[in-house]
């Protein structure tokens, strides 16, 4: 099964570690360029871009904005259409509400939509807890679970891997799960494509139950949509007898008409494509069309509280399209596994820390897990100020002191009173300049805070003879 | 043309020289520079790494260091962001929590006269070619927030082009951050140093001379891992080689040759 990110290290220490595996720094350059440079020759060629893009953060404005009203209406569609609601408010009640739902089945195997929601509660484990078998049946997602691995990226969670390594996957956990990769399997991919579809197409042929996420719900006709690239999400939503879906609250669209705008950004932002391979529709059941029971579990698991701030809010626009995560100079040399979530990268910096809270080590550095070079706002489908909001939640962390911020604090006043004192500024300026060349200075290395993770990798440089403030008393005084 | 230079901390304590170049430069182009010195920092140290209240008294501190002045001119992209994306914000947030509006007011009233650099050149002087001469093959940075919150765009390659005998190399993955990022540099020193490292190499593949940027913090992570790796090429700012002219006058460290000296570390005459 899967592993968790339980007891992950902080970013930087995990980073650490990433920076230094030339293999992962090799497959997430090779495929975060690739895919960079297909989105922007993807956006440029609509002429309205950036008028989508504004018409896409104020439809998710708005949304949110009166989100408990489109709540309400999205459960009277859903069940006017045949379908059931389950409140959750946290992953705990979602995972029982799924768990419940599968056994009065009597099933003990369900087949798996790709679907971050569901990664985010932890549904395999919980539902491996209880004795029932989860197949994720989007190939990226299969590789991770065969691999006993983590997801590392919204879109391609196995991303950290090139082909050679999928395929040993392949030949030593098919066999376990299923049925085995065919003799021979090499690493061309289609072959190990084919070797999947081999894989998955018994899965889906014996499924009774299918588990998936949703991209957007419509709240006036309570219908749920999922955008993906390889059918086998249709398979699963198509095939079996009983079909439940886990999204958090943030996914409603009001209208048919709000969803176009999102049918064209998302997957030119996500997969460069002009229009999505595979957008799957449907609301409630339909009478010998595909599955007879739907139940919808809506999910908050901290959603409420992110809506409550009032800067941070916006991060509930994301369509998880992972544009910010492959445009990310930080998420390129970090990968996704040092974020300790499953929403890395820059969208999962300020997501994950006001979803599950700034408490642990974990969630406290993701905040710092980023230059601020705004890369990311400037691909942001719906205009996420990733930036603004990583410069607010340090101020969070910072107010809540803990692990160095008290020494920080104290600096940050320290060094406030003398900027404030532009005399006592020039003098301790001066003070630096004439004991220049003393001690470790000479060598490039000074002490105090931040110095040595400075000159680990980096020589200081030289202090000059006189500030500017000292050459231009001397010379225009 | 009054002009108040906004010399920036870093480049006060560390970069004179950008300093002197940019005092020098407008003044040769006909500016009568007045330098405030009541100027300290901006505050975006404090400020983007979570201290928010604790930059607010720099907020009035430039306002009221560059009263009166209608073009205030700064060696620094990123400086002059935090003024123009900021401050303002900063502002609003102060009167959200009910302090009123003294800061938003303060931060608005500065705001429209505060200009980066090659802003000030190519938009308000109108000049592209500054008459200077610098006969060497440089490579130009545009630092993150020169480039997506200032969208400087062109300006600083229109005025590196018109310097004579300067040939202008193309930077690969220009647009991508060096990794400096602040305080982010010792946070997360790995990671910042993997992408500098990853710039300089960049830098270092069009085999010029000078790798040029308009913002001094940027060059001196990037300065620092190219001397650790004794690299001769010398980061310098833009300010430096548009003050640079044919008899030697216009810089700190005349002539302005590359390889002189301590790389980067520049001392004014």
């Amino acid at each position: 099964m899967s592993e968790t990110f339980l007891g992950m290290p902080a970013f930087p220490d995990a980073a650490k570690s990433a920076v230094r595996d030339r293999t992962l720094r090799r497959n997430l350059r090779h495929a975060t360029r690739t895919i960079r440079d297909k989105r922007a020759a993807a956006v440029a060629e609509l002429d309205d871009w950036q008028r989508l893009r504004a018409a896409g953060r104020q439809i998710k404005e708005r949304t949110l904005r009166h989100l408990d009203g489109y709540l309400v209406q999205l459960e009277e569609s859903v069940t006017a259409a045949g379908g059931t609601v389950h409140w959750a408010a946290d992953a705990a009640e979602a995972n029982a509400v799924v768990a419940d739902l599968v056994k009065a089945t009597g099933e003990r195997e369900v087949v798996k939509v790709k679907s971050m929601a569901t990664q985010e509660i932890g549904l395999n484990e919980a539902l491996a807890a209880e004795g029932i078998t989860a197949y994720e049946t989007d190939l990226a997602e299969l590789i991770v679970q065969l691999g006993h691995d983590r997801p590392s990226h919204i879109l391609v969670p196995a991303i950290h891997r090139n082909r050679g390594e999928i395929r040993d996957i392949f030949r030593t956990e098919m066999g376990r799960w299923g049925r085995p990769a065919p003799d021979g399997l090499g690493d061309d991919p289609d072959g190990l494509a084919e070797a999947a579809r081999l894989h998955l197409r018994e899965k889906f042929l014996r499924a009774k139950v299918g588990v998936s996420g949703a991209n957007f719900l419509v709240a006036e006709t309570g219908t749920a949509v999922v955008v993906e690239s390889e059918g086998n999400g249709r398979m699963s939503l198509t095939l079996p007898e009983t079909l439940i879906t886990v999204a958090g609250i943030e996914k409603i669209v009001p209208t048919w008409q709000d969803l176009e705008v999102f049918l064209q950004t998302l997957p030119r932002s996500s997969t460069a494509e002009r229009m999505n391979p595979y957008t799957s529709t449907w609301t409630g059941t339909t009478g010998g069309d595909g599955p007879s029971a739907f139940h919808l579990v809506l999910l908050d698991n901290g959603r409420t509280e992110t809506l409550a701030d009032e800067v941070g809010r916006q991060a509930l626009r994301c369509i998880r399209c992972s544009a910010c995560l492959n445009v990310c100079p930080v998420y390129e040399r970090a990968g996704g596994h040092a974020y300790g979530s499953v929403y890395p990268g820059p969208i999962g910096a300020i997501l994950s820390p006001q979803l599950r809270g700034l408490q642990t080590e974990t969630d406290a550095s993701l905040p710092y897990a980023s230059s601020l070079c705004g890369a990311c706002y400037d691909v942001c489908p719906v205009a996420i100020d990733i930036p603004e909001v990583l410069v607010h939640l340090r101020e969070r962390v910072a107010e809540q002191g803990g692990s160095g911020h008290r020494l920080e604090r104290a600096a940050v006043r320290a060094a406030g009173w003398l900027l404030d004192r532009p005399r006592a500024l020039a003098a301790g300026e001066r003070a630096a300049s004439a004991a220049r060349g003393l001690a470790g200075a000479a060598h490039g290395r000074l002490p105090g805070p931040g110095a040595a993770q400075w000159t680990s990798s980096r020589e200081l440089p030289e202090l000059p003879a006189r500030s500017f403030r000292d050459w231009w008393r001397r010379n225009h005084g | 043309m009054r002009v108040a230079l906004f010399v920036t901390c870093v480049n006060d304590a560390l970069y004179p020289g950008t300093g002197i170049a940019t005092a020098r430069l407008l003044e040769r182009l006909g500016c009568e520079v007045h330098f405030p010195q009541a100027q300290t920092c901006c505050g975006q140290p404090q400020f983007n790494t979570g201290y928010r209240r604790e930059t607010e008294p720099l907020v009035h501190r430039m306002a009221d260091a560059f009263a009166g002045y209608d073009h205030v001119v700064c060696p620094s992209g990123s400086c002059v962001a935090m003024i123009r994306d900021n401050y303002p914000r900063m502002g609003r947030r102060a009167r959200a929590e009910g302090r009123g509006g003294t800061l938003a007011y303060a931060a608005a009233e500065l705001r429209p006269r505060v200009y980066e650099l090659t802003e000030f050149l190519v938009d308000v002087l109108e000049v592209v070619d500054v008459g200077a001469y610098f006969p060497y093959t440089v490579t130009y940075h545009p630092s993150c927030h020169g480039l997506r919150l200032l969208r400087l765009g062109d300006r600083p390659r229109r005025l590196l082009e018109a310097v004579e005998g300067l040939r202008l190399r193309e930077l690969p993955h220009a647009e991508e951050c060096c990794g400096f990022g602040g305080t982010f540099a010792v946070k997360n020193p790995d990671v910042s140093t993997a992408m500098g490292v990853d710039k300089a190499k960049n830098a270092l593949s069009t085999g010029a001379d000078v790798l040029c940027g308009g913002d001094n913090s940027c060059l001196m992570h990037l300065g620092g891992i190219l001397r650790r790796h004794d690299q001769p090429q010398r980061p310098l700012h833009l300010a430096e080689i548009l003050a640079s002219t044919r008899d030697g006058s216009g810089t700190s460290r005349a002539p302005g040759a590359p390889g002189a000296s301590a790389p980067h570390g520049r001392s004014p005459a």
